[in-house]
């Protein structure tokens, strides 16, 4: 079966003598397997912006969105690895979108300053407003994300306040497309490795232990309702993020940033892509939303079939398609030379 | 402060809906002394240390840990004391490799502050306090997923769990349950270690044997009263506590 | 909604302080009875099986759709409709178990994403199909009113209040005094053990979906003459269902009556003297103030499964 002088070996074998008992250094070539997916993933999200002739201003657009949607689809999953669904990613998006047309209709401030000041507002905000259900089992946390966006919508409505059913519109724009662009991508991707390398800490390990097992991280002495709250807060800031950041794009902040378009489209995105892998989360955004644009004429028949999606990937593939493309890009063999007689180790695997 | 006894109870109570799971126990407990408590199934043993450490909070009583009283503490506060408690059904992190789940109590606030912030790599402590429980060191076992392990090692990891938080009182519920003669002669040294080294033992137990061989002092509960407290062999020579262990199982030789 | 009050805007001006005093106190027990009816289902699901069905809302309008459906396009009289409709309810409550829930038992987070993705699906779906407009609403099954102490209270929101204490004294009995309704409960709290003395536990979780969805269809039925068929009013039915169960508790029949009534009163009360609109504030309200102030509801009850370690 083998050619002369070489044998098969799998791509991830870097990564399996790594992570099972001995620290095996791998080679520039075994590091550059590994990463190559990632590094053309990034390379392209760079180089994109700058092909608007090319693309055309629609693509533009779906990139753009699809990042929106990619940072309220992360901080769903960073919700998810410490055990809390929520059930209305759209209050972290209102949250950010209406803090900004605020500060943006009261002060005239520019969206340089309203953007990360509503950030952060926002983030307090859905902290605050989340914080005493933290207490409670899970299903509360669901319950309320989930009620809270149709609740704020109708408060607003009722008291009129933050231009109650009309919103607040003409707000100053942010730049020429290829910088906001540059924005919501660079700060994807920094969303992206960031949670990665924070689930890699021991902080994140412990975030992880309460999805797993509650019990026993508060028998190692845990306050589970301040990790809780501290996941919560850190979730909300990507998604009032992206609220903020749409606001200004669209220059117009009102209802529509509650409604449940954010809330299911982002939860459709981490499922698909694949729960727990921060970049698979990112890798399900842009899968959907290029589909939900194209869609647009369908109307809510849209939601419709992103719930079927939903649905069918939590029944079927409940890895995501992220997890099941990188085992099986891992599984995808390579031939590499065998060395004669030297190496003994190598020989070996070669041989079996 | 110091003098007095390290854990009272008083008049411990606790109902579930219709049931008296314990029934006014009080005891006391001197520092470095080793306690056992002993029952029939379903006595409230299990439902009294979930009271000490705060798992479940009392419908009457009081407890006093080093003459505080913290009745009703939460648990992480409990282990912030100094309070350091195995399940009697050990869940661990079923994901993680068995050192990882030891990472999870030596990142814990107690025992970062004891050792005044960051301290060393913790993988190579969690490795470290896993070889001494008698996980092999060189062999793949203390990186194998928690959920794959035999259930002496899982009971041995609780164990390392426990004492991974730096504890002064230490309760083990049931550790002993589910493992073979031969297990638990590899953990009994372990568990007269820790006495020996003057910190505080609680241990629930069925098998009266080993248990009698590392405590001082037993109490007996049945139907989550107290019947009987003081020496193993004078508790087990009382009628009232044999006519409570009557038809179980259990081992009397002490 | 169903919540406004028999005379429109400004009716206080036109009404005495007696009489709006009475009409708060009998239309807070009507739209207490709304509340209780339509949690009951969202809290026999979960009591007797564990599973949060969070596609309650998209169950009630669906059901309400499809009563329409067999009323007017079929021409059904009305006893068969709700019958039917109350069976096929039942009969989507356990196939969606037997497809779907089944597959992610115990992945409680799973089991949460799936019944809300469905329930958004439904909704979504109705919404596409057009029941959005003015001519959807059920028939009342009394025509009729009655006045009683100075207030019109038509026969429809009696036989609410009526039904849905029999309803919830029916529950009660069911899940307290038979023994299946025994055996199910047991189950939820401890599925081993409901397994070990031979309790099939799918059969179980399948047959309290279906009965919740029963449940749900005729809560439907009852309540929706009372208004409009709209798709707003399925959401509006799971942000009451969570305002009642973080008032009252999940599992308590005692805390959801009581947390309906409270809610009821509230609503009335802001109805009648405020505006209409208002209703949806005071749910917020509430829930901010008891998360607030006594996160384990009212009667402090249903953090005691959590106990359990
Ligand atoms: N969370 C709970 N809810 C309701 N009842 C409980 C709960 N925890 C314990 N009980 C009941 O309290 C009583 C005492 O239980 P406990 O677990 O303390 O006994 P135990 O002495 O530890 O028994 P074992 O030797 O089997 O471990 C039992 O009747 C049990 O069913
Ligand atoms: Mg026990």
């Amino acid at each position: 079966m083998n050619e002369a002088g070489y044998r098969r070996e799998r791509l991830d074998r870097g990564i399996k003598v790594r992570t099972d008992d001995i620290f095996a250094l791998s080679s520039y070539r075994e590091i550059l397997y590994l990463t190559l997916p990632r590094l053309a993933a990034i390379a392209a999200l760079l180089v994109f912006p700058l092909l608007k002739g090319v693309t055309g201003i629609y693509w533009q657009n779906v990139v753009l969105t699809a990042c929106t949607i990619a940072l309220l689809a992360l901080s769903w999953d960073l919700l998810h690895s410490v055990g809390l669904v929520s059930l209305g990613q759209a209050i972290f998006f209102g949250a950010g979108a209406y803090a900004t047309g605020f500060f943006s209709q009261h002060f005239g401030w520019p969206p340089l300053v309203t953007i990360p000041l509503a950030t952060a507002v926002g983030a307090i905000f859905c902290t605050v407003l989340l914080y005493p259900v933290l207490r409670l089992r899970g299903i509360y946390f669901a319950l309320i994300t989930f009620a809270m966006p149709l609740l704020l919508t109708r408060v607003i409505e009722a008291t009129k306040i933050l231009g109650g059913n009309v919103g607040m519109s003409g707000l100053p724009p942010l730049s020429d497309t290829p910088l906001d662009l540059y924005l919501i991508i660079t700060v994807m991707l920094i969303c992206v490795f960031g949670f990665r390398r924070l689930f890699d800490t021991d902080y994140g390990l412990v975030l992880k232990a309460i999805r797993e097992n509650d019990r026993s991280v508060m028998a190692a002495g845990f306050d589970l309702q301040w990790y809780r709250t501290q996941a919560v807060f850190i979730a909300a800031i990507p998604g009032a993020f992206a609220g903020a950041f749409l606001t200004h794009y669209y220059q117009f902040a009102g209802l529509p940033a509650f409604s449940i378009e954010y809330s299911i489209l982002p939860l459709a995105s981490a499922i698909v892509g694949g729960p727990g892998s921060f970049s698979g989360v990112a890798l399900g955004a842009f899968m959907l939303v290029p589909l939900s644009e194209a869609l647009r004429s369908f109307g809510n028949l849209r939601v419709v079939i992103y719930s079927i999606v939903v649905v069918v990937f939590i029944v079927i593939l409940p890895e995501g398609v992220f997890n099941y493309l990188q085992r099986k890009y891992y599984q995808i063999e390579r031939l590499v030379p065998m060395e004669e007689g030297g190496n003994g180790q190598r020989a070996n695997i070669a041989g079996s | 402060m110091d003098s007095g006894p390290i854990l009272r109870a008083v008049d411990l109570c606790k109902d579930f809906g219709g049931i008296r799971a314990v029934d006014r126990v009080s005891f006391e407990l001197q520092k470095g002394e080793t306690l056992g408590i002993i029952g029939p199934n379903g006595s409230g043993k299990s439902t009294l240390i979930n009271l000490i450490t705060g798992f479940v909070k009392p419908s009457g009583g009081r407890i006093f840990y080093q003459g505080r009283d913290i009745t009703g503490i939460a648990p992480h506060k409990a282990v912030m004391l100094g309070m350091a408690r195995s399940f009697q059904m050990p869940r661990p992190f079923y994901n993680m490799p068995a050192y990882k789940n030891l990472v999870i109590p030596l990142f814990s606030p107690r025992t970062r502050r004891l050792k005044g912030g960051r301290y060393g790599d913790r993988d190579e402590v969690a490795i470290h306090l896993l070889e001494d429980m008698g996980f092999e060191r060189d062999s793949n076992v203390p990186y194998q997923p928690a959920g794959v392990l035999p259930h002496g090692y899982v009971k041995r990891l609780e164990l390392a769990r426990c004492l991974a938080l730096e504890p002064d009182l230490v309760i083990l519920d049931e550790l002993f349950s589910g493992m073979s003669m031969s297990e638990v002669a590899g953990v009994l040294p372990l568990i007269e270690r820790i006495a020996d080294e003057g910190k505080t033992l609680i241990m629930v137990e069925h098998r009266l044997r080993e248990l009698f061989r590392v405590v001082d002092r037993v109490i007996v509960l049945n139907f989550g009263r107290k019947i009987a407290e003081g020496a193993p062999d004078v508790v087990m020579a009382n009628p009232e506590v044999k006519e409570s262990y009557l038809g179980s199982e259990v081992e009397f030789s002490a | 909604m169903w919540v406004a009050p028999p005379l429109k805007g400004g009716s206080n001006k036109i009404m005495g302080s007696d009489a709006l005093i009475y009409s708060v106190l009998i239309y807070g027990l009507v739209n207490g009875a709304v509340i209780m009816l339509t949690s009951l289902g969202f809290s026999l699901t979960f009591g007797l099986s564990g599973v949060a069905n969070l596609a309650h809302g998209g169950i009630y309008l669906l059901s309400g759709c499809l009563a329409w459906i067999l009323l007017n396009t079929l021409g059904l009289p009305f006893l068969p409709a709700a019958v039917i409709t109350m069976v096929l309810a039942g009969l989507l409550g356990a196939g969606v178990y037997w497809l779907v829930l089944q597959r992610v038992r115990g992945l409680a987070l799973s089991e949460m994403i799936v019944t809300f993705t469905i329930g958004i699906g439904i909704l979504e779906f109705l919404r596409w199909a057009g029941f959005v407009t003015y001519d959807f609403n059920l028939p009342v099954i009394i025509k009729g009113s009655l006045t009683i102490a100075g207030v019109i209270v038509d026969y429809q929101r009696l036989l609410v209040i009526g039904v849905g204490v029999l309803i919830a004294v029916l529950l009660w009995f069911f899940s307290h005094h038979t023994k299946i309704g025994l055996a199910l409960r047991g189950m939820a709290q401890d599925e081993y053990t409901a397994l070990s003395v031979g309790i099939d536990s799918d059969w179980a979780a399948a047959l309290s979906m279906a009965l919740g969805h029963m449940i749900v269809a005729m809560a439907a039925i009852m309540i929706l003459p009372l208004g409009l068929i709209s798709i707003n009013v399925g959401y509006d039915v799971l942000t009451m269902v969570l305002a009642v169960t973080i008032l009252g508790g999940l599992e308590s029949t005692a805390g959801l009556t009581l947390a309906s009534l409270i809610l009821g009163y509230a609503t009335a009360a802001t109805g009648m003297y405020l505006n209409p609109q208002w209703t949806q504030v005071v749910y917020l309200a509430a829930i901010v103030l008891v998360l607030a102030l006594r996160p384990s509801g009212l009667l402090g009850k249903f953090k005691e499964l959590e106990e359990r370690v």
